[in-house]
């Protein structure tokens, strides 16, 4: 099994932009942390050590374990290049899966089977394993309902019975979680969070935006469209890449706060936006611990707030020490990555106390733009298209603003664009279903400072 | 161990100044009260309350050091690899201090909180001959805290480390503290408990606790462990005696941190006699670590002077050549270490002044001032520089009287500084030749902005400034503080001619 303590562990750095001037009275710090992790997944642009020996025993046994399931539903035959489309991504996906990934293929209708390998445990990624999936695929038909639930329930227990570091799971569904309560699918998601981590696809328009971005956001995963199943493939051997290129699990950020400071808010801000705030589980006097996660080589964005005691003038305190700490295998000690302080300095220079760190303006803006999507689509499907002109006349102007270009393009797709600088828009009358769902999905997708 | 609760003192233990209850530091003389409460007996040798010992790490706050720590923009220790010639934990600094155990190298008091034991050198710039003669007046100084003044009297902030010739009295930045010596620290406490420099620490076994809570230890950050906040660092308040000159530094009452800086050494001329120099930094608040730029500065004039003066350099010469080097001096950390874009390059102002054969020099770029206080009260006192600043220069172009350009808001914008952004370095200097007795007082505008004029300062001065230069220093920073503290506040006093018995009358 991997073990990250050695020298091809990814490296951890933290860095935090805030103003930390306050004027005499104020009382909320904000910063955006940064970490970045590299040497994970790659070598981060080193030379690989070939002849460490960690490095050979990090490949002794599977270090990664996926389950990739597959919607069966009836509603997968209309129309039938549907299922052919899931079928050949399915493939796509597992010819991407290294030699010794641990995997399993399960088909998904109001219950879940086992596509492969069908013993209740995972095989070992090989050609010969790969084959035999690709075979297995082929018996795939469509028929039956659509319970979620299950499908992740099955996931988790195939995963269970591997011993692997990265478990990860895929996906895919073309329709309403109708067959199982709401509750339910709750309940094993709750059951699933930080057991493994998991990317949720819609295929097609007739699927519930909010349950898949749902699933992605509490398994700590992405969630997308593939409104033509044509780019399945496509999609899901991206997927597989990143999932490949994991090399630590269930990092998670730690806050520790001093006495009388309380965290308002912890948000992940980049590359989504993802509510951290009431995932936190107590770590301590007064620290607790955020999940996020499995990391490869990649940087992400936190923006965390804290409401400190307000203090004299020339005072200075730490609001917050922010760590990145990694659960140890047997109940250990865990290991802190990296660390950096989160500061409170009170000033009279109005000049120092007025100015907005860019960074934490940025993602506030980018913050601010998901909800005015999300809020202005809900309007709009609810017939308040005042409400929702007002919204995402906001929501273009954000993103004019910021330079998301990606989301400036979906949100023309849904209004028309009269000055994005001021933020005036007139609603389409005629949206397509596809662009509307697209720009849903992806609203919380942000961008970074521009350097 | 409890602590002892704040308000069972009712006076500060050092100067007898009434305390409200919650107060931390004495209001008058700033004693840190948490410290003399722990610790009231004199000379127990007890922990200042301080970052200085050993920061207990509970295991719940997982604080170790990870890679990417060095580069951490905001991280004081960090922040200042370069620091001074005293900056690292010169472990070599206690056999210095330890050795002359004949003359009393501590105070009794307890010290204030970031400051190590007071210690007298015997080493100096340049030759250092007369060191031995002045150790007597440093120590009075030392044991004997008038009433009014803070109770770290001449203590060298890095004890020891100063040794060096380019700067003799460079105030530590924290950086030494005893952090990077963590190992070491209780073996120095139960061998010694006293003397070691900058790592004394308490016989504590939990190491110090926070100044404003009293509960929390301290984290390797120099922050409270409880209610997060910023412990005092040693840089906070600095004082520093030599035989001929005494300079003392506080960061005041609304600033987060110190960004003045001193310097102060003892030379001697080509001809054998004695010189004195003392220089004071200001750094620029609005520009990118002024703390450093002071610093750097103020170590690269001293240095200068230390290296021209026993050369027979022309004391114009070597004071235009001394602010010439700190100019240099802070020019090169625009080049290196964290920048922030939206700041100016790191800058300071400085004040420079230098004695010797009954000649007095000084230079200076900016806004900091030199004036000249005769121990005759009766004798007109003088400022001897000019700003460059806003409001001198309106009044020098006859556009405004002083009054009117001293109160309107771009008073304080300087024209001239150090820096790499400087438009042109003008570095100006001055000769005079006083014909009576006085004290120089050279100092940052957080004094003279309470004393302006040449008669409010003189006021100012207590009137045995020339026979006690370091009680005057630490007096003209109350006096500051007692204005309001604004800002930092840096003061030295330099008599003129030395000190009858001092090193400078040698």
């Amino acid at each position: 099994m991997a073990n990250f303590s050695k020298s091809n562990a990814p490296r951890f750095s933290v860095d935090v932009y805030q103003n930390e001037y306050l004027p005499e009275g104020a009382r909320e710090v904000n910063a955006i942390v940064t970490v970045t992790s590299t040497g994970g997944g790659t070598t981060g642009g080193m030379p690989l050590p070939v002849t460490d020996p960690a490095r050979a025993t990090l490949h002794d046994g599977p270090e990664a374990g996926v389950v990739i399931m597959v919607d069966c539903s009836g509603s997968m035959d209309y129309p039938p290049t549907k299922m052919r489309n899931a079928r050949d991504a399915t493939a796509a996906a597992i010819d991407t899966l290294r030699d010794g990934v641990a995997f399993a293929v399960v088909a998904g209708t109001h219950v879940a089977k086992e596509v492969y390998p069908g013993n209740g445990a995972l095989a070992t990624a090989d050609a010969g394993t790969r084959a035999e999936a690709k075979d297995a695929l082929r018996g795939l038909s469509a028929g039956g309902g659509t319970a979620i639930g299950t499908w992740l329930t099955l996931a988790d227990r195939l995963l269970g019975s591997a011993d692997v570091a990265i478990r990860h799971g895929i996906v895919l569904t073309d329709g309403r979680n109708e067959h199982e309560e709401p509750e339910e699918l709750r309940a094993a998601l709750d059951a699933c969070a930080g057991r493994f981590t998991c990317d949720a696809r819609g295929v097609g328009t007739d699927w519930e935006v909010k349950e898949v971005t749902g699933i992605a956001s509490a398994l700590l995963g992405t969630a997308d469209i593939v409104a033509d199943p044509g780019g399945l493939a496509e999609d899901f051997t991206q997927m597989m890449e990143s999932a490949m290129g994991k090399e630590v699990a269930d990092v998670a950020l730690r806050l520790w706060t001093p006495l009388g400071s309380e965290i308002k808010f912890v948000k992940q801000v980049a590359p989504a936006v993802e509510e951290l705030t009431g995932r936190r589980t107590e770590a301590g006097p007064r620290a607790g611990d955020y999940p996020t996660g499995s990391w490869g080589d990649e940087s992400r964005d936190y923006h965390v707030c804290v409401e400190v005691p307000s203090a004299e003038v020339g005072q200075e305190m730490l609001a917050a020490r922010v760590s990145l700490i990694l659960p140890a295998p047997e109940g250990g000690t865990p290991q802190t990555l990296s660390q950096g302080l989160i500061r409170a300095v009170w000033t009279d220079d109005m000049v120092a106390t007025t100015s907005i760190n860019p960074q934490v303006a940025h993602y506030t803006g980018q913050a601010e733009l998901a909800q005015a999507i999300q809020a202005g689509l809900d309007m709009r499907k609810s017939g308040d298209e005042a409400g929702a002109t007002a919204k995402l006349g906001r929501a273009v102007q954000l993103a004019n603003e910021s330079g998301n270009a990606d989301t400036a393009k979906l949100l023309s797709k849904v209004v028309d664009v009269v000055d994005a600088a001021a933020g005036t828009v007139r609603l389409k009358a005629k949206v397509a279903e596809a662009d509307e769902m697209t720009l849903e999905t992806r609203s919380t997708k942000t961008v970074r400072v521009k350097k | 161990m409890t602590m002892p609760q704040l308000d069972q003192l009712s006076t500060c233990p050092s100067c007898e100044e009434p305390l409200e209850e919650g107060d931390r530091f004495c209001g008058a003389c700033g004693t840190d009260l948490e410290a003399a409460l722990r610790d009231p007996a004199p000379g127990a040798g007890g922990p200042p309350a301080s970052v200085n010992g050993v920061p207990p790490r509970p295991d719940a706050l997982p604080v170790t050091p990870a890679p990417g720590d060095q580069s951490r923009p905001g991280a004081r220790e960090a922040a200042r690899p370069h620091a001074s010639p005293a900056t690292p934990p010169r472990t070599p600094a206690p056999p210095h201090t330890a050795a002359p155990a004949s003359t009393p190298t501590h105070t009794p008091t307890e010290p204030d909180f970031a400051l190590p034991p007071a210690v007298a050198l015997p080493e100096q710039a340049g030759n250092g001959a007369a060191a031995p003669d002045e150790r007597p007046d440093a120590s009075r100084e030392a044991t004997t805290p008038p009433p009014g003044t803070p109770p770290l009297p001449s203590g060298p902030p890095a004890a020891g480390a100063p040794a060096g010739a380019g700067a003799p009295s460079t105030p530590d930045p924290r950086t030494s503290d005893p952090r990077t010596v963590l190992d070491e620290a209780p073996a120095h406490e139960a061998g010694q408990g006293t003397a070691v420099g900058g790592v004394s620490s308490g016989p504590e076994p939990l190491g110090p606790r926070c100044v404003a809570c009293g509960t929390g230890t301290i984290d390797n950050d120099g922050y409270c462990e409880h209610c997060g906040h910023k412990q005092p660092c040693e840089r906070d308040h600095m004082e520093y005696a030599l035989g001929s000159v005494a300079a003392a530094s506080d960061r005041g009452l609304r600033h987060h941190r110190n960004e003045d800086f001193f310097a102060v050494a003892e030379t001697t001329t080509a001809e054998g006699s004695p010189a004195t120099i003392a220089v004071i930094c200001d750094g620029v608040s609005s520009a990118t670590r002024p703390d450093e730029a002071s610093a750097a500065a103020a170590e690269a004039a001293s240095a200068s002077l230390c290296e021209s003066v026993p050369r027979g350099s022309h004391p114009q010469q070597s004071m235009h050549d001394a602010l010439v080097a700190a100019a240099e001096a802070v020019n090169v950390l625009a080049d290196e270490g964290p920048s922030d874009p939206t700041r100016n390059a790191p800058a300071c102002t400085i004040v420079s002044s230098l004695t010797a054969d009954g000649i007095l020099t000084v230079g200076w770029v900016g806004d900091s001032r030199a004036y000249w206080v005769p121990d005759d009260r009766t004798a007109p006192s003088a400022r001897l520089t000019e700003d460059d600043s806003w409001a001198a220069q309106m009044v020098a172009a006859g556009l405004m009287n002083e009054a009117e350009a001293y109160a309107d808001s771009r008073a304080h914008a300087i024209t001239g500084w150090l820096g790499a952004d400087a438009y042109e370095l003008d570095p100006h200097t001055a000769s005079f030749k006083p014909d009576r007795p006085g004290v120089v007082v050279v100092c940052t505008d957080g004094l003279w902005n309470y004393a302006e004029s040449a008669e409010e300062m003189a006021a100012a001065v207590p009137s045995d400034a020339l026979a006690r230069p370091l009680h005057s220093a630490q007096h003209l920073v109350g006096y500051a503080l007692d204005g309001g503290g604004h800002d930092n506040v840096t003061v030295a006093v330099v008599p003129f001619p030395a000190a009858p018995g001092g090193a400078g009358s040698a």
